[in-house]
């Protein structure tokens, strides 16, 4: 207990709290609106989910329940770390499973569980803004949000389309909130953008080095930008998941050998052990031996 | 024709101290080409970017008659209002082509911007409306997916102008239109800016350094010395019969092959 005395309840002090919820409500009273906030240095690199971590250390409280995932997966060393650490500094439980979570901070995807009431998603955002690559001057997108001239993203769809005949943008892949602020999703794949829109949790984002928190209500809409001619579409995969047999879900593409040998699983591993828990088998989950050779 | 387009009343800037144009009125008409001349540090830019609504003048107003036949100073719409003057009704044709086309998205994407700005949203549409602007700029249709970074000067430029009138706008500024190309490249851009100049019935203030320019493009002409506007008239008769002494030094150095 003397170990962690020295820090205060989630790390950071009140006053910087008090501050990163002031701009959380401010971010959930606009939907889609970047919020400036003052950023603090985290015990850790930024591109680790800085802003996330200073997003979850202000709202959690010791009877949440905390699950954090990076790429799906609950067992990678980003998602491994950040829930140690609050485990540490806030001597919150931690989950796995996320219908038991009541905070579940994310890096890049949305569990393919539908999230309920009372859940809420944080994601660590790298870029917050949806047209710094088309438009690199802060000054000038700014004003762009602020007068809703949104043109600009459009020259990036024509562009994937003149290019890769489709729209060929597969992640971050730009949604309007409520009809009126350009947002990105942060990076997860296009795949996940159907889950944001009217979803019953709430979504907040935090981006640590650009200093800025934007958030999703609950039952908010949200569309994915198109044209008439190229609508929006999802992902879709050849094969189900080879662990449990799921579809529908987000696969990753995983290498067994050096002679072109693969197979797909999927990237929410809480979701896909639940399934093999119920009984699903897909066509290597059997024997992993023998999905091995 | 019952009415100017643009009306401009007693416009005056001032850069602190020093002055950049001061007192300038005109009106100009639909359909018709301004030229402004005069040296480097004649105010001739201070003016355009006045016009433009780029720089608020000191004093003085700019009023534009709108689409909807409402009279309004231009100083005194909202920043949305003028935003979305400048990207429909108006074009800004930059010396340099680099300051206004997007350097690193296709000439169709360039193109097209405007169109997605006023809210086309149906790709086919957008991509035929580049093709055909293309066209009428005589740049090749299978360049439409090129960037303007692989373009010549006077592909640029080009390319510039299509952009600028896609959305038909009435009014276009030019800011040395040729400068930077070599004689041949703006002979030919001269007589394509003449053709759709007279064939969309634009009205255009281009400013120039260049008397030729002035001579081909522009039905009047306002020459300006020191930030004021020492003679106006009819281009070929300022041209031809200048009256002010500096008007008369400006043609007589014209080089003669």
């Amino acid at each position: 207990m003397n170990a962690v005395a020295q820090y205060n309840f989630a790390y950071l002090d009140e006053q910087t709290k008090r501050m990163i919820r002031r701009a959380i409500l401010k971010a959930i009273a606009i939907p889609g609106y970047q919020v400036p906030f003052s950023s603090r240095e985290m015990p850790m690199p930024y591109g680790w989910g800085t802003g996330g971590v200073q997003v979850t250390a202000s709202i959690i409280g010791p009877q949440d329940v905390l699950k954090v995932i990076d790429q799906g997966a609950d067992d990678t060393t980003n998602a491994v770390s950040i829930r140690a650490f609050f485990a540490k500094v806030a001597q919150v439980e931690t989950t796995t499973h996320t219908a038991e979570a009541t905070i579940i901070q994310t890096r890049h995807r949305i569990p393919e569980k539908a999230l309920g009431q009372g859940q809420i998603l944080v994601y660590q955002v790298p870029i917050p803004e949806p047209l710094r690559f088309l438009e690199p001057r802060e000054t000038e997108t700014r004003k762009m949000h602020a007068l809703e001239e949104y043109g600009l993203m459009h020259v990036k769809l024509y562009e994937d389309i003149a290019r890769h005949g489709r729209i060929a943008t597969t992640y971050a892949y730009p949604v309007k909130v409520e009809g009126r602020y350009v947002m990105d999703p942060s990076p997860t794949p296009k795949f996940d953008n159907p889950k944001m829109h009217m979803s019953e949790a709430l979504q907040l984002f935090g981006a640590g080095r650009e200093h800025r928190i934007y958030a999703v209500p609950p039952h908010t809409e949200v569309v994915s930008l198109d044209f008439e001619d190229h609508p929006f579409e999802i992902q879709h995969f050849e094969e189900p998941c080879a662990l449990c047999g799921a579809s529908q879900v987000y696969l990753d593409e995983v290498i067994l050998d050096d002679r072109g040998g693969h197979m797909y699983v999927c990237s929410d591993t809480d979701n896909c052990e639940e399934r093999r828990a119920a009984g699903h088998v897909g066509a290597l989950g059997a024997d992993p031996m023998e999905a091995a050779e | 024709m019952t009415e100017p387009l643009l009306r401009v009343e007693n416009l005056t800037k001032y850069y602190g101290s020093r002055l950049g144009c001061a007192d300038v009125n005109f009106e100009l008409w639909p359909g018709e080409v301004l030229a402004i001349v005069g040296e480097s540090g004649s105010g001739k830019t201070t003016l355009l970017n006045s016009l433009s609504a780029t720089l608020e003048p000191s004093s003085g107003r700019t009023l534009y008659r709108m689409r909807d036949e409402q009279w309004r100073n231009i100083y005194e719409l909202s920043e949305a209002e003028r935003r979305f003057l400048v990207r429909t009704d108006w074009g800004f044709v930059h010396q340099n082509p680099a300051d206004g086309l997007r350097m690193t998205v296709s000439a169709g994407a360039n193109v097209g911007e405007r169109l997605m700005a006023v809210g086309d949203r149906h790709y086919g549409h957008i991509r035929e409306t580049a093709l055909d602007w293309l066209g009428r700029v005589e740049i090749a249709a299978d360049r439409i997916d090129d960037q303007p970074r692989s373009f010549s000067g006077g592909m640029r430029q080009r390319l510039q102008i299509a952009r600028n009138l896609v959305t038909g706008p009435r009014l276009v500024f030019m800011d040395e239109p040729t400068g930077g190309l070599d004689v041949s490249v703006q002979a030919r851009l001269l007589d394509l800016l003449r053709g759709l100049v007279g064939e969309l019935g634009l009205a255009a203030i281009v400013v120039t350094h260049d008397l030729a320019v002035a001579r081909l493009l522009s039905h009047r002409m306002m020459v300006m010395k020191d930030g004021r506007v020492i003679e106006a008239g009819l281009t070929d008769r300022v041209l031809d019969d200048p009256r002010e002494p500096y008007t008369q030094l400006l043609v007589s150095s014209i080089l003669q092959v």
